[in-house]
């Protein structure tokens, strides 16, 4: 079986972005940037799910600029087959996203589909149940625990108040979270041969998708600032505190 | 022009964020229709009747309810949508699960986590992990969004909806549920609660022995950091922060907790954060309004005492 990773390059999760004064936007073009680490992780589970011998073939795919081969490479020292690049001047919005990745499913016919459950920076969480609702197939957000039966994927996932467990019938989308699995430390010598791999390019305008935005960030803000915390010397004043604030009566 | 805002159900009552999402769906000062599912829905149609605000409930009863599913829900959300000009629901896992598929089938986009709607296509969302407030706007025909519950105040209970009938479409079969394991705590959920108690790694295996009495005694719900639940000091669902529950209590007390930006992602809008840690330097001091610098292996049962004797 064939499993598609969708892999964004995006703003590192360790960097705090700034907004830029002459645009009141975020300026994310001179960050560092990193493969989503939710994506990281499906690109781990795949890999298992290969070295358990259910799996034959592992395709990353990412849409962006060629700066996004940056992380197609760490896709391939992480142990996947090929990989793919939409390329796309623009940042993209999710149900764009979501329309080259079906123009992609449908190329390649994977039995499985990972996305992350969101890609940090502008963490909408929103591509994988779109491809899915689009593809007109099961999808399961937040998985934790994942396992192939035949025909079938077993899906636990992260609920409100515990974990789910569903099965859906492949092909099927399904998308990680944090608990999925830790993804292995890559070594350096799987890093030098990822970079002599060759990266497949399509051009995303050429794929017959509309690509056009459907919203527009018009401003960005930091939220306010608490002053700083006032000290309180003993449990005393805590309690105090406390009643003051009317959570003890 | 309507709003179509769907209801979610914990046993036979309606969840809390029901109401919150209702009260965001009054912004657009439109008649607000309530979609309402489940395999039995007796119980609960009384309650539904009573939302303020609501024009009419929608019912939607088929076996098939009882666990439901996205693709599920998404057919019969689709089946009513052309009469709705927005479609609302709130930012929990099944919301936000649902709402994008609903909006990619109409060829739209959602906004989603949504904190205020501005005008009736302007809205803000936290982005960044919290550390950036963004200002949208929706140039859609339709709006569709998920809000974040804790950002709107629960509607009142003094309404008199109109009671409708809808039929549910069949079973989709793509995907089937086979089991869930729920923690069912006497506590307050972490995501309504009034009080919010939470500790770091730093507590331990001392963990529960530590907050569950303290806990008790204010009607706080126990949360904790990411690094508490990965060591295994605490469940899984405990978890506050960007990628764990996000709360908006009226007091948050971090017991040990560093203060990481994933982290303050999820408490940034609590009412009073009290923080207490060992290290004045704690990065969680500088987003906390009362601080006590001082060991919480002392003051935990120092506070316990003092809430006993209270
Ligand atoms: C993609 C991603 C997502 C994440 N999502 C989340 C999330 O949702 N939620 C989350 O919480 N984290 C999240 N994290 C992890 C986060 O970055 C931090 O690692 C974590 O919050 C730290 O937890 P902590 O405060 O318990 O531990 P530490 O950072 O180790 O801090 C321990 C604190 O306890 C104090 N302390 C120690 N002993 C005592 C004592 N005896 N008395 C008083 N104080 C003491 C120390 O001074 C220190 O400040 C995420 C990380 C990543 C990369
Ligand atoms: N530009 C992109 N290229 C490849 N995958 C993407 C891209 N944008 C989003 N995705 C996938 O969709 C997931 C959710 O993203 P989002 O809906 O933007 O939060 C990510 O974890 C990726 O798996």
């Amino acid at each position: 079986m064939k499993v598609l990773v969708a892999v964004k390059h995006t703003i590192d999760h360790n960097v705090k972005p700034n907004i830029h004064p002459d645009t009141g936007l975020v300026d994310i073009a001179q960050v560092k940037k990193a493969i989503n680490p939710f994506d990281e992780i499906s690109l781990e589970e795949a890999v298992r799910l290969k070295e358990r011998g259910q799996v034959n073939e592992i395709v990353a795919v990412a849409i962006g600029g060629a700066e996004a081969k940056d992380s197609l490479r760490h896709a391939y020292a992480l142990g996947v087959d090929r990989a793919l690049l939409i390329e796309t001047d623009t940042p993209l919005q999710p149900l764009a996203v979501a329309k080259l990745l079906k123009a992609i499913v449908t190329r390649e016919q994977p039995g499985l589909i990972f996305l992350g459950k969101q890609a940090v920076g502008e963490d909408y969480g929103q591509t994988g149940q779109m491809l899915a609702a689009l593809l007109g197939v099961g999808v399961a957000t937040f998985a934790s625990a994942i396992q192939l039966k035949d025909g079938q994927v077993e899906v636990t996932r992260e609920v409100d108040r515990g974990t789910q467990t569903l099965s859906l019938q492949l092909p099927a989308v399904v998308t990680a979270d944090l608990r999925l699995n830790e993804p292995r430390f890559i070594k350096l010598p799987n890093l030098m041969m990822a970079k002599k791999k060759p990266i497949e390019t399509l051009v995303a305008s050429e794929l017959n998708v509309d690509l056009a935005p459907r919203f527009r960030v018009v401003s960005a803000s930091e939220p306010q600032q608490k002053p700083g915390a006032i000290q309180l010397a003993n449990v005393q004043e805590l309690v105090a505190k406390l009643r003051q604030v009317e959570v003890l009566q | 022009m309507s709003v179509l805002v769907l209801a979610e159900k914990d046993g036979n009552q309606l969840k809390p964020s029901t109401y919150q999402a209702v009260t965001a769906a009054s912004a657009w000062q439109l008649p607000i229709d309530l979609l309402v599912y489940g395999d039995n829905l007796d119980a609960m149609a009384a309650e539904a009747r009573q939302l303020a605000g609501v024009r009419r409930v929608l019912l939607a009863q088929a076996g098939h309810f009882q666990h439901p599913l996205v693709e599920d829900v998404l057919e019969l959300v689709l089946g009513i949508a052309n009469q709705y000009t927005h479609v609302l629901s709130a930012h929990s896992v099944f919301g936000k699960s649902v709402i994008p598929g609903i909006a990619a089938r109409l060829d739209i986009a959602p906004i989603t986590d949504v904190i205020e709607i501005r005008t009736p296509s302007t809205y803000v969302r936290p982005s960044y992990a919290g550390n950036i407030l963004s200002t949208i706007e929706n140039l859609e025909p339709v709006q569709i969004i998920t809000v974040r519950a804790t950002a709107f105040r629960a509607c009142s209970r003094d309404g008199e909806a109109e009671l409708v009938t809808i039929d549910a479409p069949a079973v989709r079969g793509t995907s089937k549920w086979i089991g869930e394991q729920l923690t069912h705590s006497e506590r307050p959920e972490l995501n309504s609660a009034r009080v919010v108690i939470a500790g770091g790694r730093s507590l331990g295996e001392e963990f529960n022995n530590l907050l569950d009495p303290i806990a008790e005694r204010l009607d706080a719900a126990i949360g904790a950091t990411r690094a508490c639940v990965d060591a295994g000091f605490a469940a899984n669902e405990l978890q506050v922060g960007q990628t764990g529950t996000i709360i908006a209590p009226e007091l948050y007390i971090a017991v040990g907790i560093s203060g990481a930006m994933q982290h303050l992602a999820g408490i940034k809008d609590s009412k009073i954060i009290v923080a207490i840690n060992h290290d004045p330097d704690a990065p969680i001091f500088k987003h906390a309004d009362y601080g006590l610098v001082a060991d919480l292996f002392t003051v935990l049962p120092e506070l316990n005492t003092a809430l006993q004797q209270h």
